[in-house]
């Protein structure tokens, strides 16, 4: 089943995330970064930074949900269930602390069809308290379609 | 001075061997929020049609950013990165868990400093990351 194609451009009102400093610890040992910066407040201030960083990765915590609000509202279109995660990219205007609070705007980018699977890119773009950029990532997602004879 | 500010445009910078095992997407699950099933049940994995439960491809990303992060020197340095997911990463339910063999080459060195490296990421010696490319700011 096609997307609805009047996503397309959309966005949805943003979501409000506080980073903590045991939440940027959990995640960078859930990913084995051992870089102190990650864990003791000590070690990043020496490092010149107000508070522990968060690993590169670490916003997916906050814009996937973000994220997920959209995917899984029926108007779309997308079976999440015969979703696959495509492409991932993340670029950073600065890097992010733990006591950021930072909000998520979802776009969507892109809805295209390719090969009778469904293509879509989110994007989120993320700000800090002040309004400045912090982050933004893109995530492409294909809802892959029904084999034959599946067809409802 | 970390392997990437040293490094030209063509030079490899030191490879790296992770392994993945179930406890790690676990681990990741819980502090990522991705409780997808497919990635730690395998009646559920093996239902939807996949070879067993595979990784998060966010995982493999953070491994690959992480190993990044690590050659900068500074984990700050890593102003973006980007990737496609090729192919899933199957952990087997043991104790020695999926392989996966990093490889990074800087492709490109700005005026300013910066520096756009090539990421590789193979598994039984087939890309699961492709595409992949990090950009490293100078040190400051």
């Amino acid at each position: 089943m096609p997307l609805d194609a009047s996503f397309a451009g959309r966005s949805w009102p943003a979501e409000t995330y506080e980073v903590s400093l045991e939440k940027v610890r959990e995640f960078a040992v859930a990913i084995g970064a051992d870089d102190p910066v990650h864990h003791d407040r000590d070690a990043a201030r020496a490092a010149g930074h107000p508070d522990v960083v968060a690993p590169t990765t670490f916003p997916v915590v906050f814009t996937w949900p973000a994220t997920r609000r959209v995917v899984d509202d029926p108007a779309l279109g997308l079976d999440f269930t015969r979703v696959v995660h495509r492409d991932q990219s993340i670029e950073v205007a600065r890097p992010l602390y733990a006591g950021d609070v930072v909000t998520s705007t979802v776009v969507v980018d892109e809805i295209r069809e390719l090969a009778g699977n469904d293509v879509i890119t989110f994007r989120v773009d993320v700000t800090d308290a002040d309004g400045a950029a912090v982050l933004t990532t893109r995530a492409t997602l294909v809802g892959r379609a029904e084999p034959e004879g599946e067809q409802a | 001075m970390s392997a990437v500010s040293d490094a030209s445009a063509g030079d490899q910078l030191e490879p790296r061997t992770v392994t993945i095992t179930r406890a790690d997407l676990v681990a990741y699950a819980g502090a990522s929020g991705d409780l997808n099933p497919i990635h730690w049940n395998e009646r559920v994995a093996l239902e939807v049609g996949l070879p067993g439960v595979i990784a998060h491809g966010m995982f493999t990303m953070s491994l690959a950013a992480r190993y990044v992060a690590d050659l900068a020197g500074d984990p700050t340095a890593v102003v973006a990165f980007s990737t496609r997911f090729t192919r899933p990463v199957v952990v087997p339910d043991d104790d020695t868990g999926a392989t996966v063999e990093l490889g990074a080459k800087v492709t490109d060195v700005a005026d300013d400093g910066t520096r756009t490296v090539g990421v590789t990421a193979t598994h039984e010696g087939k890309g699961v990351l492709g595409k992949a490319v990090a950009t490293i700011r100078p040190p400051r």
